[in-house]
């Protein structure tokens, strides 16, 4: 397969080699993860892509499914058919010529590689200001695009839908990704300390409250992007929530969407 | 009167934050805040102390609760955790070593 049809898309400083014999595939590729794709000589992870003509088998209805047999993730939904072999970081994927299957099993992937170094995907915007990256998390209709929107222009904004958290010494960092919600547009690939998680409320004012580390547990394991179903992944992604929780500081912020809440953030 | 012996499964994760028991079933995800008479029934599930004792020694010995009620209480807790796989629960100690305590 020559170089001209691979692409690295690195995100977190975590670049995924994408393979695919269909040059144009990969030109698309490149459009939708533009400021994601990295140099291809040498990422630890990568995927190759057979690109097949949608059938009867692929029904696009079916939910994710991810389960670990023999030492191997199997994906699957409607429209693709997946394998990643974690201990390698090699993998196959099986889709029809569009950008959206392949932008899932990034995602679940990436929850895959993160669970065993204590990161995960959040649902959640991210921006960065002076410095520091600040984490807006919540379910669809919590406001996360709408923060995002109203951010002042001398905020990064990261993304306004998955946030890819990572570890990082006794620290996490919040990095950049490709995967727009409403706003469709991809995030900046920069990355920065997390200075505070918020758990976004829309209400009548604009305010800041504490969470107890349970609640805040809580709120965060129902954010988290988890396929698997899988035990010990489980156990992986409780240990790094609550160890989250113990080293980043977690508010609820309640706001009015209008500009004057980033007031509060800094 | 038939005893019951409580062991917490292996298919849980667990740990105290901010002063609170928080477990989590690995199996369907099912995720508990405990509070403190829970905490300490969960502490003390080996799998060898019947529930019974861990009642006066563990409850009725630390907290102010009535033995009838603190007893009631127990069982419907553990059966509730069983249910969702969190603890195991027999009508004779459980064979292999004693669990860690929590």
């Amino acid at each position: 397969m020559s170089e001209s049809h691979e692409i690295a898309v690195d995100i977190g400083g975590m670049p995924i080699l994408l393979r695919t014999r269909d040059d144009s595939f990969r030109q698309l590729l490149a459009e939708r993860y533009a400021g994601f794709v990295g140099p291809s000589c040498s990422p630890r992870f990568a995927l190759d892509v057979d690109l097949v003509t949608p059938s009867a088998e692929m029904e696009a209805d079916e939910d994710v499914r991810v389960e670990l047999r023999d030492g191997q993730w199997h994906l699957r939904r409607g429209d693709f058919r997946a394998q990643w072999d974690p201990q390698v970081g090699h993998g196959s994927i099986r889709q029809s010529p569009n950008p959206y299957s392949i932008d899932s099993v990034l995602r679940i992937v990436h929850t895959l590689i993160l669970a065993q170094q204590g990161g995960f995907l959040l649902h959640a915007a991210s921006a960065i200001r002076q410095g520091r990256a600040f984490v807006f998390s919540g379910v669809s209709g919590a406001g996360k695009t709408t923060i995002s929107r109203l951010a002042p222009a001398d905020a990064i904004l990261l993304t306004d839908e998955v946030s890819y958290i990572s570890r990082s010494g006794e620290g996490y960092r919040a990095c950049g990704t490709p995967f727009a919600g409403e706003l469709a547009r991809a995030g900046e690939n920069r990355s920065a300390p997390i200075a505070t998680l918020f758990f976004l409320a829309q209400g009548p004012e604009n305010k800041i409250e504490p969470l107890d580390a349970a609640d805040a547990a809580r709120c965060l394991l129902r954010n988290i992007l988890f396929f698997a179903k899988d035990a010990e992944l489980v156990k992986l992604v409780f240990r790094s929530a609550c160890e989250f929780v113990d080293r980043v500081p977690v508010r609820r912020l309640t706001f009015v969407p209008d500009a004057r809440v980033w007031e509060l953030i800094q | 009167m038939t005893e019951t012996y409580i062991a917490r499964s292996t298919a849980i994760a667990a740990r105290m934050l901010g002063g609170e028991m928080m477990v989590m079933s690995a199996v369907d995800s099912t995720f508990f805040t405990l509070n403190e008479v829970a905490t300490a029934i969960w502490q003390a599930a080996d799998g060898r102390t019947p529930l019974s004792e861990i009642v006066v020694r563990d409850i009725c010995n630390k907290f102010d609760v009535a033995l009838e009620v603190a007893q009631r209480d127990a069982e419907q807790f553990v059966h509730e955790l069983a249910q969702h796989g969190i603890l195991l629960l027999s009508d004779h100690p459980f064979e292999s070593a004693p669990v860690e305590a929590a």
